[in-house]
């Protein structure tokens, strides 16, 4: 059987196991199991990876030192919002409070990223028109972004002029009180058609904000000696809307 | 006579080999403890105070919180040196429109632009909502299969990591996953994904983007601890996974997913 195959297969065949034996030889035998191992990749791997710089400290890391604003914020609507939702990464600031300071959003274009209307977002979510809402001001004038509510007009006036309320409350004088400029008195409540309250009637009670050189920065100003004439301000300016109509 | 004696060398070299190997793995074990258990017990002397095999990782998403602000996408780039530019992102949010003729529309929100981008015409629109997506972390996952270079791989606690010095830049974990979650990284040319935050988590805090997102729509947690808030989360809400049908086991857990999500 043996001696048909003939000579050079014999001879090949011999080759053959040759090389595959001391392949397996060479693998199993010499080489080292570490070799082939990949738990030493995989362990550095891990080790790069948990080396990271961690960047956002932890809502609950800010507590610790500004206690005043945590107090303030745990009660508001933004109470599960973590603190660098806005303020961004603060490890560093955690490491070093004096040199190194989050970053603040004091910018109008902030807020809306999340609060601009968008039919995609989900409903009850508060959202705002940011064309039509009291245009041109930082949120912050009339928000507090760690106790946000939105400025509410006395129930006494907004139970019956709810129209004027909820106008006033989106305009750049959503912060001014009903009774800065008008005085009601206890009888408009029972009879308010005989009983009107005041409205202003001198055109310097609007200067106040709005002629030139009032202290107030933010208000546009106008000379009083020519703008408008004999008329009063509220005859061509609707005051719950300023700028509007 | 040099080959003489380098044959010859070889030769004592392979029988020494042979006749030690027992007793130079011992010498080995008797230093490194590790090496004599299982070889998943890497990480056990890595981490200080952090056992890998006692966690399970996992995240839940709750569509129905989703606000589409793209913090968490801001977090994420911040948190892990992602480049700004070319707008690759390790995890993204989708819009989903869905329009009175059943259309879907389909949109990226987070490649580049402040917030949402294209305005639809309301009165068109059948539902719609955002879909955050990131890294599966699969049970199964096709990325790790196909690394011909063995560079990916899944840890003890569940997470798919990257050797990135392993890489080669081949991309066939890119193509190979379903979800489009990896990406090139211009910089270092090797593939690059969501880890969990993998340098917080094992510190006990919580991925970037859960730690931002200001609704809550992103919750994280441990399925090894019943205490945990995803636990719960997949206790109360009716679960989905994307592409349940390539049995890839995803860990991401979606809450009251549409079905028009893939």
């Amino acid at each position: 059987m043996f001696e048909r195959i003939p000579e050079q297969i014999r001879r090949l065949a011999i080759v053959f196991v040759i090389v595959i034996g001391g392949t397996v030889v060479l693998r199993y035998f010499v080489l080292p199991p570490s070799l082939f191992e990949t738990r030493l990749h995989r362990e550095s791997t891990i080790q790069r990876e948990v080396a990271k710089q961690v960047k956002f400290a932890g809502t609950t890391v800010c507590g610790g030192c500004h206690e005043d604003t945590a107090t303030v914020k745990r009660k508001g609507f933004h109470k599960n919002l973590s603190c660098e939702s806005c303020h961004g990464p603060a490890a560093m600031h955690t490491e070093d409070p004096m040199t190194v300071k989050p970053f603040a959003p004091r910018k109008r274009k902030f807020c809306p990223l999340c609060h601009e209307y968008d039919p995609s977002r989900p409903t009850g979510f508060p959202q705002i028109n940011v064309t039509i809402h009291n245009p041109l001001k930082p949120c912050i004038t009339c928000h507090n972004p760690h106790h946000p509510e939105p400025p509410t007009v006395p129930r006494e006036c907004s139970a019956c002029h709810a129209g004027i309320a909820r106008t006033k409350a989106v305009s750049h004088h959503a912060l001014i009180a009903c009774t800065t400029c008008h005085r009601a008195s206890r009888k408009h409540k029972v009879s308010p058609r005989r009983v009107k309250p005041t409205k202003p009637d001198t055109r310097e009670f609007c200067g106040k904000c709005h002629r030139e050189g009032s202290k107030r920065k933010d208000a546009p100003k106008i000379d009083l000696s020519t703008h408008g004439g004999r008329y009063l301000c509220w005859e061509c300016h609707y005051p719950h809307m300023p700028g509007v109509a | 006579m040099y080959r003489r004696s380098f044959l010859k060398g070889l030769l004592w070299f392979i029988s020494a080999r042979i006749f030690s190997r027992n007793g130079v793995t011992r010498a080995i074990a008797s230093t490194n403890p590790d090496t004599t258990a299982t070889t998943h017990a890497n990480g056990k002397s890595i981490i200080k105070g952090y056992d890998p095999t006692r966690h399970r990782y996992a995240m839940g998403i709750d569509v129905d919180k989703c606000i589409g602000c793209n913090r968490c996408v801001e977090a994420c780039t911040v948190e892990n040196d992602v480049p700004p530019e070319p707008f690759f992102t390790r995890t993204w949010v989708e819009r989903y429109v869905i329009k009175k003729d059943k259309s879907v529309h389909v949109e990226n929100i987070s490649n580049g632009s402040d917030g949402p981008k294209e305005r639809l015409e309301e009165a068109d629109i059948l539902r719609s909502f955002f879909v955050p997506k990131l890294c599966n972390q699969c049970e199964n996952p096709p990325c790790v299969q196909v690394c011909p270079v063995g560079a990916t791989f899944s840890t003890e606690d569940g997470v798919v990591l990257i050797d990135s010095e392993r890489c080669i830049g081949c991309g066939y974990c890119i193509q190979a996953c379903p979800y489009g979650a990896r990406y090139l990284h211009p910089k270092t040319r090797t593939a690059d994904k969501c880890t969990f935050c993998y340098h917080r988590i094992v510190k006990g805090m919580l991925p970037a983007c859960v730690e931002v997102c200001p609704t809550g729509a992103r919750v994280f947690g441990d399925l090894k601890n019943r205490a945990s808030r995803l636990v719960r989360f997949e206790r109360m809400n009716k679960i989905h996974v994307l592409k349940p049908h390539l049995n890839t086991h995803p860990k991401v857990y979606y809450a009251d997913l549409d079905g028009e999500v893939r």
